[in-house]
């Protein structure tokens, strides 16, 4: 069984649907890219898979024993407000606080968790820093390890890529699909790169006004985007 | 008598120490509720909740209840829960409608206190100034006044301290807070009644006006000088109790307004910690 197979999916507002009749169905290591016009509805999506909105109509279900408290997520816009006075670990140790249950203070393996995923996204020795002085990728690497302690199966992520430099974007790229490889972690992720969705992905969910198409990477590079269209 | 005999004597009095250790449990409650409240921008709700808390307190008076919490404390958690419930994006525009809330309720306070005054003192403006600055009556605190104080003050220290690292995470992102699980709409119920609770209890040692100061300036003392979440919670709540205790002495010793000095020796702490963080920088 899928991971998550989403069928005739329709998203919107207040019965406004902004997206509709999207299929698709993400297995275990996918790596799904979502792309799409601005405003065609795909943070609305994430939105549904979290449980945050929900769906007009169409069903969303999770297999492989996924719970929704397991997903990782990056959101596009947060609220962080940008003098927020806390440090790198607190906020990675935070992602953890799903796995606490009634407990009230984390343990050792919590710990050690977010220590894991800081030092997988290579800013262990950015720690004890205050958050809002870092620069933008570096507070996007902080806010993709703390998606990564809430997780172990799939991370959602929201344009993480938004508003970086060339470089740093590549560097995120490879880091996520590191975790993709080694950590067998499924992701989903909005995207208005191709190019790197032709790179990375496995399959690429397009969504759009009039239907929304979900292919596999190879078809879509096979018909150059056409079968999108 | 020097300053220290004075101080000696004042401190054998019952209610001198009563008004110490309320006044300090109250500091310390509102401080640590601070952080919450003034880093997720919530400070206009504390601000009007303690005008709703007020117009309550003026019904009570009016209709002389003997205890007057009867009716305040309900009142306030459930507005508190009400402003606390909706969500970020309306609570933006919802703005204009609490500062609509807050003078409304001021006034109605006022306005039943002049029409319907209280027999016992007849004097409204001695009423009223004192809801809204604070009253001595924290100096004529009965023994079960501060046995109540201090279990919900011992109540809402220990709920911070519990529930520490969900409200950090609630403060911090709400929305990654919900996404991955947590409840954050339990966890705000519960702080809103919590700060009302908070509100309501300050009331008597600073009065409504002077509430948020309470609230704000420990935390906002702290920021200036820490750089993470646990230790500007633990500076705040140091802040909070050196100000109470230090203003409540100041207060005796020069005979001012408790609420007044109180919150005249937060001002002083902020402006030393805010030279303080610009002198040796934010590293
Ligand atoms: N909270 C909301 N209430 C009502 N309408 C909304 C809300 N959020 C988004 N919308 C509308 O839903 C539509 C889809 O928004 P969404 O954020 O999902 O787009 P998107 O595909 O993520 O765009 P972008 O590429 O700019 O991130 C937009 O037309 C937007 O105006
Ligand atoms: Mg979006």
């Amino acid at each position: 069984m899928a991971q998550i197979k989403g069928t005739n999916v329709s998203v919107g507002y207040e019965k406004r649907i902004v997206a509709g009749n999207i299929n698709f169905e993400v297995n275990e290591g996918d790596y799904l890219y979502v792309i799409g016009e601005n405003g065609s509805g795909k943070s609305t999506l994430m939105k549904c898979i979290l449980g945050l909105e929900k769906t007009v109509s169409g069903s969303i279900t999770f297999g492989d024993s996924l719970k929704q408290k397991e997903i990782g997520y990056l959101p596009q816009q947060s609220m962080i407000q940008r003098d927020f006075p806390t440090t790198v670990g607190e906020i990675v140790l935070s992602g953890c606080l799903n796995r606490l249950g009634w407990r009230p203070f984390f343990g050792k393996k919590e710990k050690e968790a977010a220590i894991e995923a800081m030092k997988k996204l290579e800013i262990l020795d950015l720690e004890k820093r205050s958050y809002p002085e870092l620069s933008g990728g570096q507070q996007q690497r902080v806010l993709l390890a703390r998606a990564l302690c809430a997780t172990g199966k799939l991370l959602l992520l929201d344009e993480p890529a938004a508003g970086l430099d060339p470089y740093v974007q590549e560097q995120l790229y490879a880091l996520i699909y590191k975790i993709n490889k080694e950590d067998k972690i499924t992701i989903i992720m909005v995207s208005h790169d191709i190019e790197a969705a032709k790179k990375y992905a496995t399959h690429i969910l397009h969504i759009g006004k009039e239907k929304s198409v979900f292919c596999t990477k190879r078809e879509f590079i096979k018909e150059n985007g056409a079968c999108l269209f | 008598m020097s300053v220290l005999e004075i101080l000696a004597e004042y401190l054998s009095r019952s209610m001198v120490r009563n008004a110490l250790i309320v006044g300090t449990l109250i500091s310390l409650c509102s401080s640590l509720l601070g952080t919450t409240i003034v880093l997720k921008r919530l400070s206009f709700i504390g601000d009007g909740l303690s005008h709703v808390a007020f117009g309550a307190l003026c019904i009570a008076m009016v209709m002389s209840l003997s205890d007057k919490m009867i009716l305040v404390l309900p009142v306030t958690i459930l507005v508190a829960m009400i402003l606390m419930g909706s969500n970020e994006k309306k609570m933006i525009k919802g703005d204009a409608a609490i500062a609509m809330l807050s003078v409304g309720a001021l006034a109605l306070g006022y306005l039943l206190l002049n029409v319907f005054p209280n027999k016992r003192s007849g004097n409204v403006s001695g009423d009223v100034c004192s809801t809204l600055f604070g009253s001595t009556s924290i100096l004529t605190l009965s023994k079960t006044d501060v046995i109540l104080c201090g279990i919900l003050s011992c109540v809402v220290v220990l709920f911070f301290v519990v529930f520490y690292h969900r409200i950090y995470s609630i403060t911090f992102d709400e929305g990654f807070a919900s996404a991955t699980g947590i409840r954050c709409g339990l966890y705000k119920m519960l702080l809103s009644i919590i700060i009302a609770v908070v509100i309501v209890l300050s009331m008597q040692l600073v009065g409504s006006l002077l509430i948020s100061a309470l609230i704000v300036f420990p935390v906002l003392s702290a920021g200036r000088v820490f750089r993470s979440f646990i230790s500007v919670v633990t500076a705040s709540g140091i802040i909070g109790v050196f100000c109470a205790v230090t203003g409540i002495v100041a207060s005796i010793l020069f005979s001012t307004p408790i609420g007044a000095t109180v919150v005249c020796v937060n001002i002083l702490v902020f402006a030393v910690c805010f030279l303080f963080g610009k002198v040796f920088g934010r590293h």
